[in-house]
């Protein structure tokens, strides 16, 4: 079920357990954080990994953040993914307003966070030009589990009513260095020599 | 194999004929502009060419020659299976007097390309039925993929949020994010003594 932040007090001890006294804004928040309905805005090759991610190998639903609700109105969530083209920023615009509050924004991938490498005509350069945003998932497409670190450090955020917008920060890769064993392509020295 | 295609067109049009050439295996056609839409028709309608599809239609801008703009077609025979690059050019320096007959009421497929060439290089099409933009947004000024239209000119059609109050915007932090290739910020001097260290730039 997910703990419950700060001035929660659990009365009686283990199993028996029986009494929570909280704010009633934990409460809330704590609720938000895990019915995050999702209103996907998809536009472009993230979307592939979006399937991804809400597919049930990856098992979305952990984190109460499954349930696609295509309107607007319903959704808590908007999933921003894929580039966002100068001719559908009035739409993307639209729908974040039409959107009830509490509502919060994620930028997944590089394009729809800072536009990519379409630094050009046609691309507004991230979706934060228009709408405010809360989460950025860097990545070309992310993987889906930098989009777990994103959702649950929004669910952090959430929990803590924390607003500002807030970057996945990159992992040191355990495929880097020589001792894990994985084909180092650039070593030439290292190959089997033909004889 | 459409050397013969070449010679029916220089035999039926001496005088609108350019130039050709032939780059790995695929022939080349340039005629005058003035007989572009005579010389499309008579290959559609010719058994020998019968030229019934066609591929590809666009625009190159060479802001350098005069001419400036080069329309090309690719064209294909789905019984005869021979194919053709036609070309023309049109348009002076200032990108002015870019007209060139339609191919719409020749091959339906013209009709959507040409509104792209116009669209993106701003080749007018005579006798186009409806000459919109296609891919840009009809508030769009100008033709983006002129060599002339300056790279980082973008125009909006929402207009852009004042966002100097949130403090974590992309580009991040040398330590924030990935490392993304855009760079709108002035480096700072840690990053300068990086780029030195590396070679960047
Ligand atoms: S970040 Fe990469 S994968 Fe995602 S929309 Fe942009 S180009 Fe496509």
């Amino acid at each position: 079920m997910g703990e419950l932040k700060t001035k929660t007090e659990v009365i009686g001890e283990g199993d028996g357990a029986s009494i929570i006294t909280t704010k009633a804004e934990d409460l809330l928040h704590w609720a938000q954080k895990y019915s995050l309905f999702m209103c996907p805005f998809i536009t472009a090759c993230c979307g592939m990994e979006f399937m991804g991610v809400t597919s049930p190998r990856y098992d979305l639903a952990r984190f109460g953040a499954e349930a696609p609700r295509f309107s607007p109105r319903q959704s808590d969530l908007l999933w921003v993914v894929g580039t966002i083209t100068q001719r559908q920023a009035p739409i993307l615009k639209r729908i974040y307003d039409q959107m009830a509050e509490p509502k919060w924004v994620m930028a997944f991938g590089t394009c729809a966070s800072c536009g990519g490498f379409y630094d050009n005509y046609a691309t507004v350069a991230g979706l934060d030009k228009i709408i405010p945003c809360d989460i950025y998932i860097p990545g070309c497409p992310p993987r889906p589990e930098s989009v777990f670190d994103g959702l649950m450090l929004l669910q952090d955020k959430i929990a803590d009513g924390d607003r500002s917008p807030s970057i996945i920060k990159p992992r040191s890769d355990n495929a880097e260095g020589p001792d894990h064993g994985l084909v180092q392509l650039s070593r030439r020295d290292s190959r089997p020599s033909v004889s | 194999m459409s050397k013969a295609l070449v010679e029916l067109i220089r035999n039926k049009f001496p005088d609108a004929f350019v130039e050709t050439h032939s780059q790995v295996g695929d022939d080349t056609v340039v005629v005058k502009s003035e007989a572009w839409h005579d010389v499309c028709a008579f290959l559609k309608s010719s058994p020998d060419s019968d030229i019934d599809m066609l591929i590809d239609l666009t625009a190159v801008d060479f802001p350098e020659r005069e001419p400036r703009f080069e329309v090309v077609a690719h064209m294909y025979s789905l019984d005869l299976g021979h194919r053709l690059r036609l070309k023309t050019r049109v348009g002076d320096a200032k990108g002015e007097n870019t007209d060139v007959a339609t191919l719409s009421d020749l091959w339906g497929s013209a009709n959507w390309m040409e509104r792209e060439a116009w669209d993106m290089f701003g080749i007018v099409f005579d006798g186009h039925p409806d000459l919109r933009r296609i891919l840009m947004y009809p508030e769009f000024k100008g033709h983006p993929l002129r060599r002339d239209y300056p790279a980082d000119k973008i125009q909006p059609l929402v207009e852009y949020r004042k966002v100097d109050n949130i403090d974590k915007l992309p580009p991040f932090d040398a330590n924030e994010g990935m490392s993304f290739g855009r760079q709108t910020h002035d480096k700072t001097e840690e990053e300068s003594a990086d780029a030195e260290l590396f070679g960047d730039n």
